[in-house]
């Protein structure tokens, strides 16, 4: 998946082709046999795939044009009546402006947090001591954990009643209030006798989402930094340079790559999430993220054909997005 | 020269110093971050809800308090006055288990054919699957809402393990086809001068040699199906005979009835199979996560 790792296939492809125009000469039933049974085997899998994720896709598009509610459901088919009003009402509603930039910050703050903790873990961790595995193996549990049973032991510790957090915040830390961390659209943090506005509900998810994916992080850091070669950073050592400098110079370009990947892959995950959100403040707060809205419209409003606009444009922003991001970085990662 | 060396060296001491120090802090402040929250699940779930209520910010128990009434309450059937977590268990289960079965029946071959069989539009299938992994689940969520509220397929456990196979099979083709491609080619060839068909050299050959990223496999797809929310959320809400434990958990999280240290136990049992699975699979589990992104 990384630059390398989508090179490869590219090199084994001549000699795959050539191995098997040697096989078609001497035995081209073989080769048709083969063709046969390879389209046999993948077929039921493409059958699932294709009634259950592609044509369903299809049809939220023909959806998103036609004015679908759930109590008209049975009367409305493939040929309805087609408008744009679906499109031209959500675009031009604050509130979906509102999700899509309330989703775009969740996605890059988590994606970042996720990314940052997971780095310092798998440099914590890089040299051996006794009880490592287990140590690497405790900080999977996050993103192995079931997510409801993760969101309700947060949203309990958060509980400004009875909750852990503010209990010891109160108790130990001198808070004047319990913080209402997941009901709280904003607060003031006073640093220095300045009072800063903070997003409270908003950063709360954004720390529950970099909690449960920084070992995924991790664990994708922890492979390639064991990949680096140790005599690297031992030449760099003889030749003076501190350990910063050596993260700096020699294992930082070595993790570029693998960055990146992550990056991509976490964002479309954290952008796409709706079970942690959900969860935790049900979009209340400014946390409502587009698929929540989606979810809201679909189920308590009924208005199938508004949900499936703001599904549509959700997945096209997300395409472009990643698309920008692999034709600006894709190459220069692809040489790195 | 002369003076930057032994200035440099000065600066290698001192960080060298300041990490010695700075790696155990890091360590056990993940580990703290990382265990805390089940540690708080698991102590809740024995703590009376009066003396939580009293004393929230205690870490640790009294013997004499030691509460196990909540996992009563929590497992048994409602009218027998529980929450009915053991008819969830059952449910989640059964979907879990069937998308496991069912998926690798579909996949297994599927991921054998896309690393081994030449056919028409092989490359095309397997970056098909692969993008079914990135797709906004809700983009999904919508249309299948849709059409199960339409034939009536909403509120049973089929219809959500159909939707759990499909959208878990193109992961697990992915994940084994990396698996199949590391299996020499020689060893079927091999099989195949002595007379096998393709399919005998499947069975006897490449199967038993695949096993391991099999029985990997069988563990994520039992995770994820396990674990899955949403779209246990959009079709079973209404049947609570069929709830899953998550979204059990998650309809019983919101009501007031409820107290916190019985749905503590509920969490507790929703939890403890996925982390003895994962403690009894870990090394296979992260060869098997990493497998895709360290090829190159």
């Amino acid at each position: 998946m990384s630059g390398g790792g989508r090179g490869a296939p590219v090199l084994e492809r001549p000699t795959e082709e050539r191995s098997r125009g040697r096989r078609r000469r001497s035995s081209s039933t073989r080769a048709r046999q083969d063709a046969r049974t390879g389209l046999a085997l993948i077929s039921p899998t493409f059958v699932i795939v294709l009634v259950m994720v592609v044509l369903p896709i299809l049809w939220t598009i023909s959806l998103a044009f036609q004015n679908v509610r759930l109590l008209n459901l049975r009367t409305t088919g493939i040929i309805g009546d087609y408008s744009l009003d679906n499109l031209r009402a959500v675009l031009g509603s604050d509130g979906f402006v509102n999700a899509l930039v309330t989703t775009l910050v969740y996605a890059v703050g988590g994606t970042a947090a996720a990314i940052g903790i997971g780095l310092v873990a798998a440099l914590a961790l890089r040299r051996p001591f006794r009880g490592r595995g287990l140590v690497r193996a405790a900080l999977l549990l996050p993103y192995v954990a079931p997510v409801v049973a993760a969101a309700f032991v947060w949203s309990t510790a958060l509980n400004p009643q009875y909750g852990i957090v503010n209990e010891w915040g109160t108790g130990l830390l001198g808070w004047d209030d319990p913080i209402a961390f997941l009901s709280s659209r904003s607060d003031d943090l006073s640093l220095f006798g300045l009072d800063l506005p903070m997003p409270t509900a908003l950063l709360t998810v954004i720390a529950f989402e970099a909690w449960r994916s920084f070992p995924f992080a991790f664990l994708f850091l922890t492979a390639r930094l064991e990949a680096i070669p140790d005599t690297y950073e031992e030449a760099a050592g003889i030749d003076g340079a501190t350990p910063t400098q050596r993260f700096r110079y020699i294992i930082l370009p070595q993790l570029v790559p693998t960055i990146a990947v992550l990056s991509v892959l976490r964002f479309i995950w954290t952008f796409n999430n709706f079970d942690d959100i959900y969860l935790l403040t049900g979009g209340g707060a400014g946390t409502e993220v587009v698929s929540v809205r989606v979810f809201n419209y679909l189920t308590a409003r009924g208005d199938i054909g508004a949900a499936a606009a703001q599904a549509l444009v959700l997945a096209a922003i997300l395409a472009v997005l990643v698309g920008t991001y692999l034709r600006f970085f894709g190459r220069s990662e692809e040489s790195a | 020269m002369s003076t930057a060396t032994p200035q440099r060296s000065i600066r290698n001491t001192v960080e060298e110093r300041a990490l010695a120090v700075l790696r155990p802090v890091v360590i056990v402040a993940l580990l703290i971050a990382a265990l805390l929250p089940f540690y708080y699940m698991v102590l809740l779930s024995f703590r009376p809800l009066d003396s939580l209520l009293r004393d929230p910010g205690r870490l640790w128990l009294s013997f004499s308090e030691i509460e196990f009434s909540t996992y009563r309450d929590v497992l048994a059937p409602v009218d027998g006055g529980g929450q009915g977590f053991f008819t969830f268990i059952q449910n989640s289960l059964l979907v879990a288990l069937g998308t496991v079965v069912l998926c690798l029946l579909v996949a297994v071959p599927g991921a054998y054919a896309v690393s081994r069989l030449e056919f028409f539009g092989r490359r095309k299938i397997s970056a098909l699957f692969l993008a079914v992994y990135f797709f906004p689940s809700i983009l999904l969520a919508v249309p299948l809402f849709v059409f199960y509220t339409r034939i009536g397929l909403r509120g049973s456990l089929i219809g959500l393990l159909l939707v759990y196979v499909a959208q878990v099979a193109a992961v697990s083709i992915y994940m084994l086809r990396n698996y199949f491609d590391t299996i020499p080619q020689s060893l079927e060839e091999a099989a195949a001068i002595d007379g096998c068909s393709r399919l005998q050299v499947m069975r006897r050959i490449s199967l038993p040699l695949a096993m391991p990223a099999i029985v990997s496999n069988a563990l994520f797809i039992f995770m994820i199906a396990w674990n899955e929310f949403l779209f246990a959320l959009l079709f079973l809400v209404e049947r609570r005979d069929n709830w899953t434990v998550s979204l059990g958990l998650s309809q019983l999280a919101g009501s007031i009835e409820v107290p916190t240290t019985t749905l503590m136990a509920g969490s507790v049992i929703l939890t403890l199979p996925i982390i003895v699975l994962f403690f009894l699979s870990e090394r296979w589990l992260t060869g098997g996560l990493t497998a895709g992104a360290e090829k190159g």
